[in-house]
């Protein structure tokens, strides 16, 4: 008896919430958000998350959607490890996914060869492979703002401004991963080209808080200037060694994944001078900001802690959601309908073009450098601009600083024929 | 009562001998493996097949190879995951030199390349036992990891240092992971482990399995009895490690499509080791039982929520999955320690003499 009515109840429940699952599958735009709130790299993971989703939530309470459509955000849990991420991936595409945004580079490699295939665009918005940038050899992937290659080439233009290239020697401590290993092909590339030499510090995944043999080495080969492709608790970690070994900070660069409030908050003081890349704006000073404050944070629908809403990577995170909320409206415009496929979403993202009037009309003006798309470019031209941490928080110290395109534009190319050349079946396009 | 042999007479040594004397398993089996063939690919979609089925059926190929060192003749090893990387790096390296041959054959063949590795590794099993040999399997675990870095050639110099299945193909169809039928990869998938297991059965079995069998229950006596410890060993270690390379294979080319070292880490090692301990040390069932409790459960546990509409967030589901199989192993491990096989070899015993039980 109590068998049996278990057993029924079990079964009404599940056709009750089949019910409501197709009540709710409705008229909405579907975006996965293949997040981390867990594991080793929570502390980048969950700002960026939580600025994702709350700007796409504060478009559904201000403006009731886009076109007129609610938005639906849908978070998978990944723990930055590439299988759970292909496992979330495929556990959304069914449900009109209009575009993949993994944050993270292993996540990215698995998912540019499913793209195309499955017709839903991946959106890795500064990560993954920079030759996904080359829109002709990947219709489905983009990289907007800009890449790693441009990233790294605009942080040698910034040493290059202060001090001189020629003849310095670079230290690159990198998170030993993909992500990590990334940049490498350019700095070998660039190094005799510019007239520098360059030395990397690996650093292992599992050795992130421990780093004392790397800076041994730093001590040892004493380079001019350091570069530092790190994530998670490695970053925190190395400022302080550096400043341990009396590196001097303002030489110290990270990269736009190594200069968040997460990183240096527990340095503090100590990690005074520090220097790191960035390309979405720092604090709430924005009009879209403050809305976001109002309608979500403040009216309790944000996961997020009130006063980390305008953290770095929060921000990060929510210029993610705004390449995705305008490339939806492209999308729209383009199609002429609301209810828009990921091949229609991907036509958005080509069509992509935020300058510098639009973005004062979304309320986020100077927040970041004018990004356009096109068939050819899936990078966006972007720019980035230096910032440095003045004990207790970032300040911006330059103006934004545009990429090597000359000598990057070319190498990225040969990386996505290369990338191509032995997968006889791969879908690439022409443009006109 | 159903579960009864009586009258089921052998009359001959054959029959006896057989892998399957009772004649419910013989059909049972043949109910699941013909259910798998066909069951399977009509009913499951896209999300089952590609992130549970084939993986599953990979770890559990997984698992047997360590269940064959581990499980049947008695050598701890944590190289699990490096040697399923040498599977796989073996394997891009031969599918980029020689495109054309067919998959499944470099598939067989990279398993070798495994089990050489597996023998060079192995060596120090005839000098040390338990934990100091697990050590120097877990050196074979970070030297191989650091290889499949630092050494270029092993993923043709990509910017990426990922190697990526480059659209093989079989009778025409594409089966790589991005543009394949899941239904194919499943099959072939599917054929490969059943063909291997039922190989890994017989070889058990036999002689060689044998031999396993006794250097595992008391290696002075076996070599007493004519075993010699150098063959023994170093052919469980092989067909160990061959099994690993294969499943590694087919994780890059079947499941992944595309892997790095991350793929590979001491983590994958573990993860099948827990499976051979959660399903049973010497046991074949056991891997695949093991395989879906570690695996599968963890995936179907977070899907819930999402299934039901229950509004529980993805992290929160996540850290509730973890808790949850975590004291499920304990209690599992608890209530019987020699893992599911045991647990099903009860059951086995319980179901032949219901419902009149004795004794």
């Amino acid at each position: 008896m109590k068998l049996k009515s278990l057993i029924l109840g079990v079964a009404a429940t599940a056709l009750a919430s089949a019910g409501t699952l197709t009540a709710v599958q409705a008229e909405e735009l579907y975006v996965p958000s293949l997040s981390y709130r867990t594991g080793p790299f929570a502390g980048g993971g969950i700002p960026f998350a939580n600025g994702f989703a709350d700007y796409l939530n504060m478009l559904n309470e201000r403006d009731g959607g886009i076109g007129g459509i609610k938005i639906k955000v849908e978070e998978c849990e990944t723990g930055y490890n590439a299988q759970k991420g292909v496992e979330c991936y495929e556990a959304t595409k069914g449900k009109g996914a209009l575009v993949y945004n993994p944050l993270s580079t292993g996540i990215t490699l698995q998912l540019i060869p499913k793209a195309p295939v499955d017709k839903i665009p991946v959106l890795s918005m500064g990560y993954g492979l920079s030759a996904a940038g080359v829109g002709e050899k990947f219709p489905y992937t983009f990289t907007y703002p800009t890449g790693y290659w441009s990233q790294m080439s605009s942080i040698l233009k910034y040493i290059d401004a202060n001090g001189g290239l020629k003849g310095k020697k670079i230290g690159f401590i990198y998170l030993d991963a993909g992500y990590g290993r990334e940049p490498i092909p350019l700095l070998e590339q660039l190094a005799p080209k510019l007239g520098f030499e360059w030395v990397g510090f690996p650093v292992a995944g599992k050795d992130m808080q421990n780093q004392g043999s790397q800076w041994l080495n730093v001590r040892k080969e004493r380079p001019d200037w350091m570069i530092m492709w790190g994530w998670g608790a490695m970053n925190a970690t190395a400022v302080k060694e550096a400043k341990k070994i009396r590196f001097p900070l303002d030489k110290f660069i990270g990269n736009w994944w190594s200069g968040a409030h997460a990183d240096l908050d527990s340095v503090g003081d100590a990690g005074k001078g520090y220097l790191a890349a960035n390309f979405s704006g720092i604090g709430m000073g924005f009009p879209a900001l403050q809305d976001v404050k109002k309608h979500v944070v403040d009216a309790g629908k944000s996961q997020s802690d009130p006063d980390k809403v305008g953290d770095v990577l929060y921000n990060r995170g929510l210029f993610n959601a705004v390449i995705v909320a305008e490339a939806i409206a492209a999308a729209q415009k383009l199609t002429g309908k609301k209810n828009i496929t990921g091949e229609d979403m991907r036509a958005g993202l080509e069509a992509f073009d935020l300058s510098d009037a639009r973005l004062k009309e979304l309320g986020l003006e100077g927040f970041t450098g004018a990004v356009k798309g096109s068939c050819k470019d899936h990078e966006g031209g972007g720019s980035v601009f230096i910032q440095q941490w003045n004990g207790n928080d970032w300040e911006r110290v330059t103006d934004l600083i545009a990429p090597m395109t000359d000598i990057v534009g070319p190498l990225l190319e040969d990386a996505a024929a290369k990338y191509v050349s032995d997968k006889p079946d791969w879908k690439s396009q022409t443009c006109g | 009562m159903f579960y009864r042999e009586a009258g089921q007479f052998k009359t001959n040594y054959r029959d006896d001998q057989a892998i399957f004397p009772i004649l419910q398993d013989r059909i049972g089996l043949g109910i699941i493996i013909a259910f798998a063939f066909i069951g399977v690919p009509l009913l499951a979609n896209d999300f089952w097949m590609n992130s549970i089925m084939i993986p599953f059926l990979i770890w559990a190929l997984a698992a047997v190879g360590l269940n064959i060192l581990t499980g049947y003749s008695g050598q701890l090893s944590l190289g699990t995951g490096a040697f399923m990387g040498v599977g796989a790096y073996a394997c891009y390296k031969l599918v980029t030199i020689f495109p054309d041959v067919n998959i499944i054959i470099h598939f067989f063949i990279s398993g070798f390349f495994a089990a050489g590795i597996g023998i060079l590794f192995g060596l120090p099993s005839l000098r040390i036992k338990g934990l100091y040999l697990a050590i120097t399997t877990l050196a074979a675990q970070f030297f191989l990891e650091w290889s499949f870095i630092r050494i270029p050639w092993l993923y043709n110099y990509n910017d990426s240092g990922a190697i990526d299945s480059t659209t093989p193909k079989l009778f025409g169809l594409p089966i790589d992971p991005a543009s394949g039928d899941p239904v194919h990869r499943y099959l072939i998938v599917l054929s490969i482990v059943v063909f291997l297991t039922w190989i890994a059965s017989n070889v058990i079995r036999g002689r060689i399995g044998r031999s396993w069998m006794m250097i595992r229950d008391m290696d002075i006596a076996a070599e007493l009895m004519g075993i010699r410890p150098l063959y023994a060993k170093l052919s469980a270690f092989a067909m160990s490690s061959y099994y690993c390379g294969v499943a590694g294979a087919m994780m890059v080319f079947l499941w992944l499509g595309s892997a790095e070292v991350e793929s590979f880490d001491i983590n994958k090692s573990f993860l099948v080791l827990f499976m051979v301990i959660i399903g049973g040390l010497g046991s074949l069932i056991g891997c695949f039982m093991g395989a879906f409790f570690i695996f599968v459960l963890p995936i179907i546990m977070r899907a819930l929520p999402g299934f039901f509409n229950l509004g529980i967030n993805a992290a929160t589901m996540e850290h509730v999955t973890s808790v949850l199989i975590g004291s499920l192993i304990i209690a599992f491990l608890i209530l019987e320690p020699h893992g599911f096989a045991r647990l099903w070899q009860i059951t086995k015993e319980k179901l032949r003499n219901w419902p009149f039980p004795y004794g």
